[in-house]
């Protein structure tokens, strides 16, 4: 049954709208930039005859395809939305990736967005739906693990605070980013609480966007006028609930490892820090961009502290990770987050990433997790 | 024959300074009063209460519960029902809501041990818990606390009552009417002279003579009073040595409503030895004196926290705003929002494990779970399992969150993972947190508290606490 997409499937077009606070632009405003930005890269002037299908991903849709089909005039083609929690974006790629490896579609669109500031909340809005599960917030799940963590291996408040300062400063880099502002460990340690351990420059900024990849199977990429970004693996999983599992350790998110376990197997990586030049994890707060260090293997169960103090995922280290400033400081739309990764690995692996290019990068990973958490997307692109 | 065997008392633990309610530079003092929580009602409070008068007992012998209240959570709809569900009562129990008089507890009483006496009931949980408002910053804002008390009446019980009397005298001296948030009252005078030393003073008087008993047989007096000074004034006028009156604990509790004189009741319990005889005095439309003798010395309940604990675990508010967020009278906080809440039909399917706080426990491989769920996480057997109550058993902080986003009168709110005692995992949030440090495998116990009121529904779970006790730390 273990089968793989690797070498079959390849993005040829990639597209990202202005990321941020975007109170002027309405999600059809955002599609239309992410899509016509990935349709003029792949160069595709008659969408209509050229796109076979579209996956689209969003969490906070208003209409979901209907939104996606009227924006782009796409019609009489399938078009089907996807949600797995933050990794709908990238299940969407994987969906789209599966439908042209499958040779049921040629070249299909992926559509992540989502506009959260059209609800007039400054964070997630909390609901009282329940009467168990609250308060219910993304922090208060996300940070579930800190206190275990940080009493089992020694790390606290500082070492989260270097992971938001490095994806503050990458940030400055991106053009499409949400912040552009350089932070210091101070600044983070000194803002004020949300959830323990996370103050506000912990937690990444909701904000509104789009991103769009076109991709294509391997006998049709000589078609399309850029270099084709390969897909070496790819794996979604839904792993148990920390809010119920008996066997839950709080050191880590089991989803983590079983994508990236089948991803690896997928791509044939057997040294992650090692063989993988560069990586966009899930930062949706400081301390699940820590977890992830150590659940994809990028050093063992403890290590993130002193890879982090050394500097190894910094922008000049061996593994640069969040090269475009992450959920952090690019922002985060929930349904475009993952594509917003492969578009930024894609033109990583281009060499075309500018001021942020990691010199001769040719595998990157991208990785997303969602829910309290219990969804995980991997993905890994290679020229 | 019939008789308390048993009782508990609940305290909240927050206490408002009294200082914070006088508004003109009043006298400063140590002075404060009782303070249910923002997640705490006159359901939440009387199950507080029961669960310690509980403590040791045997709950299935239970056939009536009577809740006692001026303050009830609803007009129309039982709490008893749900306080019996809470409490894990036995589904043929008989549940009554007491209310609207002062005086209620003596009549939930007095039934109880008619009913017991009759035959028709084992045993009869009478739980009592009042947290009435006050015109903000009135002299009635000084007096009014929050408490509650519960007592079992069972055929063995040996506090037996051996007479009481009840006097009729309906007075417009304190009243709210059903649509009003605060208690109005007449002029003070003319309250406490006609109707509290009237009243109270004659049920006294005639309890005594018809029992042939001089006040010197009193040797504890658990009278309700609206303020400390009435108090003294009633022990004076009925000839009572000052000694011999249960601390009324204004300045500490206040004035409990419908829950005072059972408070006071139970307070003299903690100290009775055997042969004495309490006086229970209740006022309101007219008073009841109920003499009660203890025959022999109460069972020893090792669960049951002390008065004297409940009074030292305190957690001050530092602001009356905090006081006019718990009591829903702050006009910044948002007004619940009418489209939001829990879905009855959700909350009829999931009652047993919110209420009653039950997890199912795998016939295979033992796991327990909660929320209850279909097929095991460790074994994978589907639908085996049997009912595993939470509630009285302790646990252990698993891992933790200090949440400031959640909208909460303090904050920050602590959620996380708490381990029960050999069993499930449960993500809950601790109540009458106050800063304390806290660390993984910190034991805690588990409250039954309301957690949102979302749709004009109140909606109860269950939450976990740092045991009574807690070192004293001021917080806001």
């Amino acid at each position: 049954m273990a089968d793989s997409l690797r070498d079959k499937v390849a993005i040829v077009g990639v597209g990202c709208s202005q990321f941020g606070e975007n109170w002027s632009a309405g999600p059809e405003d955002m599609i239309v930039d992410a899509a016509f930005d990935a349709y003029a890269d792949a160069g595709i002037d008659d969408p209509q005859r050229q796109i076979d299908a579209v996956f689209c991903g969003a969490v906070y849709p208003s209409r979901g395809t209907a939104e996606v089909a009227e924006a782009l005039k796409l019609f009489d083609i399938p078009i089907t939305l996807v949600q797995n929690y933050c990794a709908t974006g990238t299940d969407a790629f994987r969906c789209a990736a599966l439908a042209v490896a499958a040779g049921m579609h040629d070249t299909v669109l992926v559509v992540g967005f989502d506009k959260p500031k059209d609800r007039g909340v400054s964070g997630p809005s909390v609901a009282f739906t329940s009467n168990r599960g609250l308060p219910m917030t993304p922090a208060g799940w996300f940070s579930l693990c800190a206190a275990r963590y940080f009493e089992t291996y020694n790390v606290g408040r500082v070492e989260l605070a270097k992971i938001a300062v490095k994806n503050h400063h990458n940030g400055t880099l991106a053009p499409k980013s949400m912040l552009k502002r350089e932070i210091t460990v101070d600044d983070v340690l000194n803002a004020r609480m949300i959830s323990w351990p996370f103050g506000l420059y912990d937690c990444a900024a909701q904000s509104d966007g789009a991103a769009a990849v076109i991709v294509s199977r391997a006998d049709r990429v000589g078609r399309y006028p850029r270099q084709p970004v390969w897909l070496k693996g790819v794996a979604v999983t839904l792993g148990r609930n920390p809010q119920s599992d008996p066997d839950f350790d709080f050191l880590g998110w089991g989803p983590t490892r079983s994508a990236a376990r089948e991803c690896y197997r997928q791509a044939g990586i057997s040294d992650p820090l090692r063989q993988i030049d560069l990586a966009q994890v899930h930062d949706c707060f400081t301390l699940t961009e820590l977890l992830t260090y150590e659940d994809l293997g990028f050093c063992p169960r403890g290590g993130a502290k002193e890879m982090i103090d050394s500097g190894v995922f910094h922008l000049d280290g061996d593994l640069p990770v969040n090269t475009d400033g992450g959920l952090k400081s690019f922002g985060h739309p929930t349904g475009a987050t993952g594509v917003r990764m492969l578009y930024e690995n894609t033109l990583q692996l281009r060499g075309a990433a500018g001021a942020r290019q990691v010199p001769g990068a040719t595998t990157a990973l991208s990785h997303n997790i969602g829910g309290t958490p219990q969804a995980c997307g991997v993905v890994i692109l290679g020229v | 024959m019939a008789g308390i065997s048993s009782y508990g008392v609940h305290i909240p633990r927050l206490r408002m300074p009294l200082s914070l309610a006088q508004a003109a530079a009043g006298k400063p003092s140590s002075a404060e009063k009782a303070l249910a929580g923002s997640d705490e009602d006159s359901l939440t409070m009387a199950v507080a209460a029961a669960a310690q008068c509980l403590s040791g007992q045997d709950r299935g012998l239970v056939d009536q519960l009577y809740l006692v209240s001026t303050t009830p959570v609803f007009a129309e709809k039982s709490a008893a029902a749900i306080a019996a569900q809470a409490l894990n009562l036995h589904g043929g129990v008989l549940t009554v809501d007491y209310g609207a008089s002062l005086k209620a507890g003596a009549a939930a009483l007095r039934a109880a041990v008619d009913a017991v006496r009759g035959g028709t009931a084992r045993a009869v949980l009478v739980a009592a818990a009042d947290m009435r408002t006050a015109e903000p910053y009135s002299a009635q804002d000084l007096q009014f606390g929050d408490a509650a008390a519960a007592f079992l009446v069972t055929a063995d019980g040996p506090l037996r009552l051996e007479a009481d009397c009840a006097l009729n005298r309906p007075l417009f001296d304190v009243w709210r009417e059903a649509d009003a948030a605060t208690v109005r009252s007449w002029e003070e005078r003319f309250v406490i002279q006609h109707g509290y030393h009237a009243a109270l003073g004659a049920a006294v008087r005639q309890l005594l003579e018809t029992q042939g008993l001089r006040p010197d047989a009193i040797d504890a007096f658990a009278a309700f009073a609206p303020d400390a000074r009435s108090h003294q004034e009633l022990v004076r006028r009925l000839g009572l040595e000052p000694a011999r009156a249960v601390d009324p604990l204004f300045g500490r509790v206040g004035n409990c409503g419908a829950a005072m004189t059972p408070l006071l009741l139970a307070q003299a319990l903690e100290q009775a030895r055997a042969g004495d005889r309490l006086l229970a005095g209740f006022y309101g439309d007219g008073a009841h004196a109920m003499s009660w003798r203890l025959e022999r010395a109460l069972a020893p309940a090792p669960g049951r926290i002390p008065l004297a604990r409940q009074l030292a675990a305190r957690i001050p508010v530092m602001s009356y705003r905090t006081y006019l967020q718990c009591r829903g009278l702050d006009v910044n906080t948002p007004p619940v929002d009418p489209a939001n809440g829990i879905s009855a039909t959700v909350h009829f399917r999931e009652q047993e494990a919110d209420i009653a706080f039950t997890g199912a426990r795998c016939r295979g491989c033992g796991t327990e779970h909660f929320p209850p769920t279909r097929v095991c996480y460790r074994c994978h057997r589907r639908d085996d399992f049997e009912p595993a109550p939470l509630a009285q058993r302790g646990g252990r902080v698993a891992s933790y969150t200090k949440d400031h986003f959640f909208p909460a009168a303090r904050s920050p709110v602590v959620a996380g993972m708490c381990e029960v005692e050999g069993g499930a995992r449960v993500y809950v949030q601790m109540a009458d947190y106050n800063g304390e440090p806290l660390r993984v495998g910190q034991p805690v116990e588990f409250v039954f508290r309301r957690i949102h009121r979302a749709g004009g529904k109140p909606a109860y779970f269950w939450k976990s606490r740092l045991p009574g006790g807690a070192e004293e730390n001021h917080h806001g």
